[in-house]
């Protein structure tokens, strides 16, 4: 297969296994199988602690599956790669940077001059609505206002591949709806291939083409459910269309078993 | 349409706040000057305290000297120069002495302790050496330097250095450890070196760990210095101290301590000063 037609990710039978403080092994995700087209937004939903986030950081290069291949647009995943754009979970802007700066530290990583690095980063700061907060720093900013300098800090090295892990967890249900609609803005301008995280399945059926369900740790592919939602969309209108709510229905018959599975586990344990 | 509808009754409470605000701010500054007053007192009374013990000979003023005698001592000092010279250039020449001891210590400390914190390997091989020279009480090193380097600074400076360096080397390594693994895993993602995730990411964040311990080494420094000074020299404020001491002076150790309290003092206010300038990116009220 070559370059162009081969999916933009591949994960074909990964596994990861991680050795716990104790000294035993904990398989994070096990058995790992499914694609992600160019171009396509696939959210991965699961309930939690199952081992969902394993698969971005294999994806991203960070780690290494134990057994299995991920392939980034045809090639094995070998190190950090400079396809890949990852938001975070937490905050990872810089807290010693200012805002432009932090948004800058991606181009200057990869060697791109300062005053051109600057041009572009004014750019996506601007199209996240913060120009006027580049010489903040982040403990001056609201949560999701770090989490739009997170965004354009990533969008501005114009990945091809963009893995977000619960990116908005964080934030409050309003600034949740209103990031997840900039989220898919920036994103229609650039054609990159997403895998989305989350354990929040209304959060995934609006945003996604394609939703991957996971079983309950150590986690594998469950079902994928093809999301025919016509785009633009705007999420809070979408989730009260009759078919969302079908979607919804159909899926939450899925992971609800695996929720389920994870609830009497967590009793059992505190018993 | 919220905007208007709130502003009403924000306005409404607004316009109550001045007196109230006033009051608070007389009361915070009443509190201040009372605050003043107390330290002032309690200052007052014990120098007091200790004159008249002293005068009244129910404390021995051979042994235990008295304020306006340590005063009169420094005030010869000041104007009429010490035995050793003048008193501006013992002060100086101790203030080198530590100075130099303390750049070394710290430029040292924050580079091991960096490579250490990075570089697994080395830590594994350097770890237990370095517990074991830190469980040395270094301060019995002074007498080897003297031997080594002789009267001069030098060996003053050995000493600051060997106390310095442990206490910041120690911080900058659990500094370099410590890092926010986000920060590192956003970093690598967004195209850095190891190189670059050091200087950028992990030097930064280690900055505040390091600057604490600057605080208390600069402290070690003067130390190192005066007892390097006391134990044998040819200038210094230790030397003043071990010379008054031998001639059963004992307003002239005091003086020389509050003259080094003093310089501990510029000296600190210099260093917080430049925490202010290189932290401005810290949310105020989370550090001091």
């Amino acid at each position: 297969m070559s370059a162009h037609t081969s999916p933009a990710i591949e994960l074909r039978g990964a596994s990861k296994a991680f050795r716990t403080p104790s000294g035993g092994l904990h398989t994070a995700v096990r058995g790992l199988d499914f694609t992600v087209g160019r171009g396509e937004f696939v959210a991965v939903v699961g309930p939690t602690g199952c081992g969902k986030s394993t698969t971005l950081t294999l994806v991203s290069g960070l780690e290494e599956p134990t057994e299995g291949d991920v392939l980034v647009a045809g090639e094995p995943v070998d190190g950090v790669g400079d396809k890949v754009g990852f938001v975070f979970q937490q905050d990872a802007t810089f807290p010693w940077r200012t805002v432009l700066s932090n948004v800058m530290a991606g181009p200057r990583f990869r060697g791109v001059p300062k005053t051109e690095a600057r041009e572009k980063a004014r750019e996506w700061l601007a199209r996240v609505g913060l120009a006027a907060f580049e010489d903040r720093y982040p403990h001056q900013l609201s949560g999701g206002q770090r989490k739009r300098v997170a965004l354009a800090a990533t969008f501005v090295n114009d990945p091809e591949i963009l893995l977000m892990d619960e990116p908005f967890s964080a934030l409050d249900v309003q600034t949740r709806a209103l990031m997840s609609d900039e989220l898919l803005e920036l994103w229609e301008g650039t054609g990159a291939s997403v895998v989305f995280v989350t354990h929040d399945l209304e959060e995934s059926i609006a945003l996604a083409d394609k939703v991957v369900v996971m079983t309950a740790g150590p986690a594998t592919v469950k079902q994928v459910f093809d999301i025919d939602l016509p785009r633009p969309r705007k999420v809070e209108a979408v989730r009260l269309e009759p078919r969302f709510i079908e979607i919804y229905r159909e899926i939450w018959e899925s992971l609800g078993e695996e929720v389920r599975i994870t609830r009497e586990r967590g009793a059992a344990h505190v018993a | 349409m919220s905007p208007e509808v709130l502003s009403t009754p924000v306005v409404d409470t607004a316009k109550t706040v001045p007196g109230r605000a006033q009051s608070r701010a007389r009361a915070a500054r009443r509190r201040r000057i009372l605050v003043s007053i107390a330290r002032l007192v309690l200052l007052v009374a014990v120098l007091g305290l200790w004159e008249m013990l002293s005068r009244a000979e129910v404390i021995d003023p051979f042994n235990f000297s008295m304020p306006s005698k340590i005063w009169d001592q420094i005030y010869t000092w000041v104007t009429h120069g010490t035995a050793l010279g003048s008193l501006g250039e013992q002060i100086w020449y101790t203030l080198y002495e530590a100075l130099l001891g303390w750049v070394i210590g710290v430029v040292a400390g924050i580079l091991l302790g960096i490579a250490l914190g990075r570089i697994r390997l080395l830590a594994e091989v350097l770890g237990p050496y370095i517990k074991v020279l830190n469980s040395i009480p270094r301060i019995v090193l002074a007498p080897i330097f003297l031997i080594w380097f002789g009267l001069g600074p030098s060996s003053k400076v050995a000493s600051a250095v060997v106390l310095v360096f442990f206490p910041v080397f120690f911080n900058a390594f659990q500094g370099a450890r410590e890092v926010d693994r986000n920060l590192v895993a956003n970093a690598r993602i967004l195209g850095a070196s190891d190189r670059r995730v050091t200087l950028q990411v992990v030097i930064p964040s280690a900055t505040s760990w390091i600057f604490t311990s600057l605080h208390v080494s600069f402290g070690f420094a003067l130390i190192g210095a005066i007892v390097g000074e006391y134990i044998g020299a040819t200038k210094g404020i230790g030397l003043l101290v071990a010379q008054s001491q031998n001639t059963f002076n004992a307003a002239g150790v005091y003086a020389a301590m509050v003259i080094l309290a003093v310089v501990a003092l510029v000296a600190e206010g210099l260093l917080t000063f430049a925490e202010r300038r290189i932290f401005r990116w810290k949310p105020t009220g989370s550090d001091s």
